[in-house]
């Protein structure tokens, strides 16, 4: 290389960063300024609910079993006749998920049979205590002002967009039918057809 | 009161400058930390800080409300007189140095504390003991990472002190004079970079490691020493490092605009911009210089640090002080 070759190589390096210098950064000022996320971001959780208020939840701890984190702790107990809390006969007496196990995988959200579990776009869950990392339904359930809950999402394998069609399914006569409005329930329908058939 | 202000005692100007030139100095200080660090962020693809104040000005202010908040430690093993004394060494020697630097010129005299007839010698023994601070600190912490900065601060500094001295007289000798005011009287038609290019290399190289500032920072080589010789220190005393670490930067700035680059000369004549302007401008090049290399090249390894010192520099060093003294000794 000699000496002059170091020179060169040496002045090439300062080029380099003073060229950098100007160059316009990548940085997000993230307080301020959110970054657009993925459409189908896994954020924290959310049970939602049918449009006339029930819960979606029936408790059947599908989603439990599914969680490779074991991060989802469902009891269930029997609707009462006079109060039901789901279009089921059960509803989730309690619910809850510890977002520090979590590993936001999507599997709940994959086994719930009712769609009641989904993952929000929301990600901001930082906190001075480990216990206010457990979730329960007080903070998971949307509170029954704020409607549904997320909206829908009409690619395969999204939220459904049968929010609002399952009035008459809260008939308890027919448990599945809250099941079968649903855009995956169809999708199951389908295909237990071609099965049949 | 009259007679105070009129013809005031020689203690009390010198103590009024003295109070100008620290406030300038250390505000300089903090303000040369936020340049570097956002000039380091823009050449690394960062914003750099920008959350305190608007552009991140007040950075420096919760620096330093972060740093007299921060416990001062000792450790067990210290010496604990030396170990508390060595960062007012290297502090009063950094800021000692300002005593002597003259800043402008106007026709009312130098602007500055104090007008030395041999100014460029008190600045290298001020600095030189700045030196003891260092060393000291890593001796007295009575721990291994600071010991082994210690040494090197010593080695370090030794080997390059020689170069440095060497590259200046060549200044010297063709300047005729010691004192900074009459070196750069001396330049007023040409500045000394041309005649002394290479001493001029050879001072810039050197000044980076007198200063322990990057790719020359074995001192502190944070990296491989943890830190080095400031390992143990923690909050104010910390910060006085810091502080003595950026002020020797400024230090060795001013001394490079002086004697190399015409210090208050104007450039181009444009003499309707003050001297003061020019003088900052051209330092505050040499700090930009500082930052570019840092970001720029990795540290040297210690041998080839030491290689470099003493077989390249020193000769070179030398080569340049005969040829000079020789053209001086034929020409004039």
């Amino acid at each position: 290389m000699g000496f002059f070759g170091g020179v060169v190589a040496l002045a090439k390096g300062f080029a380099t960063t003073l060229q950098f210098a100007f160059q316009k950064k990548p940085t997000i000022q993230y307080p301020t300024i959110k970054k657009q996320h993925a459409p189908r971001f896994h954020g924290l959780h959310e049970l939602r609910r049918y449009a006339d208020g029930k819960e979606r939840c029936i408790g059947c701890e599908l989603c439990a079993i599914a969680c490779p984190a074991n991060a989802i702790t469902v009891i269930g107990a029997e609707n009462a006749p006079d109060d039901r809390r789901s279009p089921g006969e059960r509803y989730a007496a309690r619910y809850e998920i510890d977002e520090l196990r979590c590993i936001f995988c999507g599997m709940c959200e994959e086994a719930c049979p009712t769609d009641a579990i989904v993952l929000t776009p929301h990600f901001e869950m930082a906190d001075y205590r480990r216990g206010s990392f457990v979730y329960a339904k007080d903070r998971l359930l949307v509170p029954p002002e704020a409607g549904v809950g997320t909206p829908p999402d009409e690619r395969p394998g999204g939220i459904p967009a049968d929010l609002g069609s399952v009035i008459e399914a809260k008939s308890t006569v027919d448990i599945t039918a809250g099941y079968g409005t649903t855009h995956r329930g169809e999708i199951l329908k389908t295909q237990r057809k071609g099965l049949a058939g | 009161m009259n007679d105070i202000l009129n013809a005031p005692p020689w203690w009390l100007v010198v103590l009024v400058k003295s109070a100008i030139v620290l406030f300038v100095v250390v505000t300089t200080f903090a303000y040369s930390m936020l340049f570097e660090r956002k000039i380091m962020a823009w050449m690394q693809l960062r914003p750099g800080p920008n959350r305190v104040g608007p552009w991140g000005l007040l950075q420096p202010a919760a620096d330093a409300a972060k740093m007299l908040f921060k416990e001062d430690l000792t450790p067990a093993s210290a010496d604990p007189l030396i170990y508390r004394l060595a960062p007012f060494i290297s502090l009063a020697c950094a800021m000692g140095a300002f005593a002597v630097i003259p800043f402008s010129e106007t026709s009312g005299g130098i602007w500055g504390v104090g007008d030395v007839n041999a100014g460029i010698l008190v600045i290298f023994a001020i600095t030189s003991i700045g030196v003891y601070g260092i060393s000291l600190a890593g001796w007295a912490s009575g721990s291994k990472y600071p010991l082994l900065g210690s040494i090197r601060s010593t080695a370090q500094m030794v080997s390059y002190e020689l170069s440095m001295t060497m590259s200046v007289i060549g200044v010297l000798i063709i300047a005729g004079t010691t004192s900074l005011a009459g070196i750069v009287h001396a330049q007023t038609h040409v500045w000394f970079i041309i005649p002394q290019f290479v001493g001029f290399a050879i001072y810039i190289i050197t000044a980076v490691a007198e200063t322990n500032r990057a790719p020359f920072d074995l001192v502190e080589a944070e990296t491989e020493l943890v830190g080095g010789f400031h390992t143990e220190y923690s909050g104010l005393r910390f910060g006085l490092f810091f502080i003595a670490e950026y002020l020797n930067m400024i230090t060795v700035s001013c001394i490079a605009a002086l004697l190399f680059l015409g210090g208050w000369n104007p450039v181009f004549g444009l003499a309707f911009i003050p001297g003061l302007v020019w003088f900052v401008l051209k330092a505050g090049l040499f700090i930009f210089m500082y930052i570019w290399l840092r970001t720029t090249l990795p540290r040297l390894r210690y041998d080839r640090l030491m290689n470099f010192g003493w077989k390249v520099l020193l000769p070179l060093a030398t080569l340049n002080l005969m040829v000079t003294a020789a053209i001086v000794a034929v020409v004039g």
